[in-house]
């Protein structure tokens, strides 16, 4: 008997475009790059303000520059994707059953929503909108 | 079973195939009893439950629990066949049908107990239970009939043991209930299981190793003279097909001494046709030709078995019905039968007295008329 | 019925001939209502006898007959030509080893199967004469969806952390051993830990989610793992607490 079994390779680079899937994936992945890179902004912003009118000042004229608003708006669509994708997977994380039904999947995302909602909200309220 | 049968053990009870009463036309998908446990009916072309014609039993009060539909499978097959006779079946281009209704059920009794059944029906014959009744018919789904073995799972060769649908204890008999298949594997694999382990446990190994070793290297020559072999003008699928033919025209739910004797030779002249198969694929490498032509070998063993069994068998019991024979003959076939492997001619039938030990033979009544 | 010609591109490897593996084409006329493996089947019955490839029941069960169609990890005998366009490409499961044509190597799976002890750890062996463990609907009801595997490794094919991970325990068996640590009768999670939770278990995957999306029973093999990363983490945390049994 001569097995000589063949394994086939798969690219570490371009594996995820050879399907949807993958690429949504991806998408999902990488909005963390972007959130991240948001992060460090306002971390930039606290380290202006905490230097005076002047720095804080010149750091609101750059965001308001056209490559800033298209990071912004960017990292904002990504952030909704990666949140939303993310509570609609919630249920298959966290499955709650009561008796012998499962809760619709529905009740929880929606929780999810709702508490966003609820966050947002508490936020806005704070910084006096 | 054709190992255990070349080897010398013999077959018994081959004659007993079982057709389940619903199939779905061309693949052959099985559509479980189940459906019928749950309420489902079976009604022919006229929207009639045509079972009540045929001893099972009065259609109404209904729902009950021993519904017509519930009767033994090789009675609702042969029903079909009669309903097919007289013209009230369901033409398809998969063969002639009749319908398993499920609508009433409703789609949350479908849901819940029968998801499989649904998917199915959608899947494979475009309908959906919840809105329309399913196509169905017989599909040969089990062998009563195998390996002749004891109650421990012990064949006449000894060191072999055999359980399952391959063996023929008999606690089936002529026709098997839904569900005993099952219970039938567990109970007599763990005897087989035991059995085995005690015997190798308690013996000697008296290993010839001489004498295996010569057995194994002949097996081997046989196997390779198959896949070397050249020149020959059979091939495995067209083999395979006219012996699906010939048993299910000669050897199916109603059976008569013509269609049996043409089954008989038909499957005698393709014993020896096999012998002029030549395989395509000469590899060694998961030779999936070889295996077919390996399988399809013993299947033409074990279906001359089932013709010869059946053509002796001159009475009608369970699942083995004759147009010419109708009665059931208990003077003279309250026997199993036993086809002994002949290498160059038909198979050798013998007879051996049923052992009764608590219930005499009855009458079969079903719809609830106890005697 | 009508007939459709449709042109099968299937990927062939004869490890006694070959170096690697090549396409092979073939025209089948075909009813519309056969699935992809009724045109195998036609091919090697009347085409070429030295394909080869596993099936078995025809009806979406046994598992045996998963390959890649048109680049999707699928069951043949569930694929239906209606669904599909006149050229379809027939390749061997991906992420296994090609033994020969259709048919791929399945040890490392039937090994990470068995790694995870999938069978049921009772508290106490109860003699079968001591009657049976009782269970209500409820219980049964909780890890039932993870009994329905049939271990077709549909899931392993459509995993990108296996293709480029091979030590990655996979989708079927850590949801494998789901189905026994949420059964009611098992009390062996911490004996499933070392190779559950282990950096090749639960915590190689990134919910990707392929798997749950390929799965024909809809075992949801990614609520599986992520149930039992959480499952994990907790009692990661409460093992700090003193006195906790382990």
């Amino acid at each position: 008997m001569s097995r000589k079994p063949y394994i086939r390779s798969v690219s570490t680079t371009s594996w995820w475009t050879v399907q949807p899937r993958y690429i949504r994936y991806m998408a999902r992945e990488v909005s963390c790059v972007l959130i991240g890179a948001y992060s460090a902004v306002v971390v930039i912003g606290l380290l202006r303000l905490a230097e005076g009118a002047a720095a804080w000042n010149a750091f609101l004229e750059c965001l308001q520059k056209p490559t800033s608003i298209a990071f912004h708006l960017l990292a904002l669509a990504f952030a909704l994707y990666h949140t939303t994708t993310w509570f609609n997977v919630t249920p298959k994380a966290m499955p709650i059953q009561l008796g012998e039904t499962q809760l619709p999947g529905g009740i929880i995302i929606g929780a999810h929503y709702a508490g966003w909602v609820v966050v947002s909200v508490v936020i806005l309220f704070l910084v006096g909108v | 079973m054709a190992m255990a049968y070349r080897a010398g053990v013999p077959l018994k009870d081959m004659e007993f195939v079982q057709y389940h009463p619903t199939g779905l036309p061309g693949t052959g998908i099985l559509i479980t009893e189940g459906s019928r446990g749950e309420g489902g009916i079976l009604v022919n072309k006229d929207g009639y439950r045509y079972l009540q014609d045929y001893d099972l039993g009065p259609p109404d009060p209904w729902p009950r629990k021993k519904a017509m539909e519930l009767g033994p499978r090789d009675r609702l097959s042969q029903a079909f066949w009669h309903e097919a006779q007289k013209g009230r079946t369901i033409d398809t281009p998969h063969g002639d049908v009749v319908h398993l209704d499920l609508r009433h059920l409703g789609e949350k009794k479908i849901d819940e107990r029968l998801p499989m059944v649904r998917d199915l029906a959608i899947s494979y014959v475009g309908v959906d239970p919840v809105h329309d009744p399913i196509p169905v018919r017989p599909v040969v789904h089990y062998t009563m009939g195998g390996i002749d073995c004891d109650i421990d799972a012990k064949t006449s060769l000894e060191g072999l043991y055999a359980a399952g649908e391959c063996a023929c204890v008999s606690i089936n008999g002529a026709n098997r209930l839904g569900s005993n298949s099952l219970t039938e594997l567990l109970v007599f694999g763990a005897r087989a299981g035991r059995g085995a382990a005690e015997l190798a446990s308690s013996t000697e190994s008296h290993a010839d190793e001489a004498a295996i070793r010569e057995q194994a290297e002949t097996a081997q020559k046989r196997v390779g003279g198959l896949v070397q072999r050249a020149g020959g003008s059979e091939s495995v699928a067209g083999l395979r097909r006219e012996m699906n033919t010939t048993m299910e025209t000669g050897a199916g739910i109603y059976r008569t001494e013509d269609s049996l004797g043409q089954s008989c030779v038909t499957m005698s002249d393709l014993r020896q046709r096999y012998a002029n198969v030549e395989l395509e694929d000469k590899s060694n490498v998961y030779n999936t030709d070889l295996i077919q032509a390996l399988e399809l070998g013993a299947m033409i063993d074990v279906a001359e078995a089932i013709a010869v069994s059946a053509i002796n068998r001159k009475e009608s019991r369970g699942s083995h019905q004759r147009l010419d024979f109708v009665e059931r003959d208990d003077k003279t076939y309250l026997k199993h039968s036993l086809a002994h492997y002949d290498a160059n001619n038909e198979p050798r039938i013998e007879y051996r007295d049923v052992v009764i030990t608590r219930s005499q033979p009855g009458e079969r009544v079903y719809g609830g008329e106890q005697k | 019925m009508s007939e459709r010609q449709v042109e099968l591109e299937i990927l062939r490897y004869n490890p006694e001939t070959d170096d690697e593996p090549s396409f092979q084409t073939f025209q089948v006329p075909c009813p519309e209502d056969w699935v992809v493996l009724d045109a195998i089947n036609y091919v090697k019955d009347n085409l070429d006898r030295s394909l080869s490839y596993r099936w078995s029941c025809h009806m979406a069960v046994c598992g045996s007959c998963g390959m890649m169609i048109n680049g999707e990890p699928t069951l043949s005998c569930k694929s239906f030509l209606r669904d599909l366009p006149d050229k379809i490409r027939i390749e061997p499961l991906a992420n296994f080893p090609i033994e020969r044509d259709l048919v791929v190597v399945m040890d490392d799976f039937m090994n990470k199967l068995g790694s995870v002890k999938p069978y049921l750890i009772p508290s106490e062996q109860k003699a079968v004469e001591n009657g049976s463990y009782l269970q209500s609907p409820a219980q049964l009801k909780k890890f039932k969806q993870y009994t329905l595997c049939i271990n077709c490794t549909l899931c392993y094919a459509a995993c990108p952390q296996y293709a480029h991970n091979e030590g990655f325990v996979g989708p079927a068996a850590l949801a494998l051993a789901h189905r026994y640590n949420l059964d009611s009768r098992d009390v062996g999670r911490s004996a499933r830990q070392d190779v559950v939770a282990s950096n090749e278990g639960i915590w190689e995957c990134s919910f990707v989610g392929a798997c749950s999306d390929v799965c024909p029973e809809h075992v949801d093999p990614a609520g599986a793992i992520q149930q039992t990363k959480i499952a994990s983490t907790l009692d990661y945390f409460l093992d700090l607490l003193p006195g906790r049994n382990q």
